[in-house]
């Protein structure tokens, strides 16, 4: 029995019901995401659909679901650009590349690829310095939402001169204007640029390793994480990566509460750029 | 003003600036006393890249430690933490920040509101919220949250503030408690802090 229920003790035991009903029912666990973030997007959701408590969308999600699978896509919902943290690429383009560039053929992950402006960056990246064609590119999210936008590659024109902005920064050695085609108001990205993509279905809360890859590219996924599930997935990247393989992870996330720090080196700790030690 | 009355000790104090914030914010930290007990929580909104500038100048008007926050960091009393630029600064059940990278909200990525209400679900009654000078309207959704759930509210007299339009606005939601100059906020978390 709760105590003296305040409005933050109910609404807390709602999310719990909620996310235990949308676990037994469509297998999605929540449980271990951030929940400062996930009370947000539900109450988004509820706003949208009119619905005032975080527990009336407990009937709904199990009746609709439909309901329920918009809500998910919901998720993908995140505000991101070509090149963010330009530093970041410029280090890839400068240090990790020439590294990759002595292997015949080379995996990279990008987990938790979202809408794909990041996988964009890399390809882009990796066709400048002359490799695009000996990589395989593998872009996963557990959300087949974000995996079609991803997949699409179809961004608001608005936001081109910060993306164009980015890029001088990372050294970018061309127009970046030249990786796509506007229209109205919006850019398509080449499908030059895809055609080493492959995007998939995979979720870092209940999959498993994904192959010998030689760079991991996981940025701003793990902030929608608790610590134990950064754990578990930071766990099952380092798993997935070869021997020597490199790890990018977001500018303000942390390696600190992972077992997975012992086994890495930095390549530069402040850019969160690492590289797997040999075995 | 003397004393103002807070029905419970608070365990945070979030502050939300804006245009004319650095000031604002520089003064207060001046003020802070070694042993103040609290953290606080601060989302001053910057320019894209512009963090280690607000860093820089705010870690010098204070004797408390200042840090941009990074995601899952642990929340400690008497430490100072600045939501990074263009990431949204929340808080946690267990006392941790995360960050997220949710569309802006009314334009401002980081934004008061968002910071606001992460910490009155998590604080309750034991949060105290303060919208300090801006020219936006963020902070008011937020404070109206920190009083739903319990938590005491104050605006800086928009008379009193560089530019009065963001602490206008939340004394508009009609949820905010007490109406402060600066030097009555300063004065007011020596109080809380003590």
């Amino acid at each position: 029995m709760m105590e003296n229920g305040s409005v933050a003790d109910l609404e807390r035991l709602e999310l719990d019901l909620l996310l235990d009903a949308v676990k037994t029912r469509y297998g999605y666990d929540f449980h271990d995401y951030a929940k400062a973030s996930m009370i947000r997007r539900v109450r988004k959701y509820m706003d949208k659909v009119g619905i005032d408590y975080v527990s009336g969308l407990i009937p709904l999600f199990l009746h609709d679901d439909r309901a329920f699978h918009r809500f998910v896509k919901s998720l993908a919902v995140v505000v991101t650009e070509m090149f963010r943290d330009p530093d970041v690429f410029k280090v890839l383009r400068e240090e990790v590349i020439p590294v990759l560039k002595t292997y015949p053929f080379i995996k990279i992950w990008h987990a938790g690829c979202a809408s794909g402006q990041e996988v964009y960056s890399m390809a882009i990246l990796l066709e400048e310095e002359g490799i695009l064609d000996r990589c395989q590119i593998y872009a996963t999210d557990f959300n087949d939402g974000a995996l079609k936008l991803a997949k699409n590659g179809i961004y608001p024109a608005q936001d081109i001169s910060r993306y164009e902005n980015n890029y001088r920064l990372a050294g970018g050695k061309a127009q970046l204007g030249d990786y796509w085609v506007s229209r109205y108001d919006s850019i398509k990205i080449n499908r030059r640029l895809a055609e080493r993509v492959t995007f998939a279905n995979h979720n870092l809360v209940t999959d498993g390793v994904f192959g010998e890859m030689n760079l991991v590219m996981c940025r701003n996924v793990l902030i929608y994480f608790n610590e134990q599930l950064q754990d578990r997935a930071l766990t099952l990247i380092n798993d997935s990566l070869c021997p020597r393989g490199f790890l990018c992870i977001g500018r303000r996330e942390n390696l600190k509460f992972s077992q997975i720090r012992n086994h890495l080196e930095d390549v530069s700790n402040r850019l969160r750029i690492y590289r797997k030690l040999g075995s | 003003m003397s004393s103002v009355a807070v029905e419970k000790k608070p365990r945070a104090v979030v502050l939300g600036a804006s245009a004319g914030g650095i000031n604002a914010l520089g003064f207060l930290f001046s003020e802070l006393r070694e042993d103040f007990s609290l953290p606080i929580l601060v989302t001053k909104h910057v320019g894209l890249n512009d963090d280690r500038g607000m860093l820089r100048v705010l870690a010098r008007q204070s004797v408390l430690p200042v840090r941009v926050a990074k995601d899952k960091y642990r929340i400690q009393a008497g430490a100072i933490y600045l939501a990074p630029a263009d990431y949204h600064m929340l808080v946690e059940g267990q006392g941790v920040i995360s960050l997220n990278l949710e569309e802006p909200v009314a334009h401002s990525r980081p934004s008061i509101d968002v910071l606001f209400q992460s910490a009155a679900r998590v604080y309750g009654q034991e949060l105290v919220a303060v919208v300090l000078t801006g020219a936006n309207r963020d902070g008011a959704d937020g404070i109206r949250t920190v009083k739903h759930f319990g938590g005491t509210t104050v605006a800086q007299c928009p008379e009193n503030a560089e530019i009065g339009l963001m602490p206008r606005a939340s004394l508009d939601t009609g949820c905010v408690d007490y109406l402060m100059t600066l030097e009555e906020i300063s004065a007011f978390l020596d109080q809380i802090g003590a």
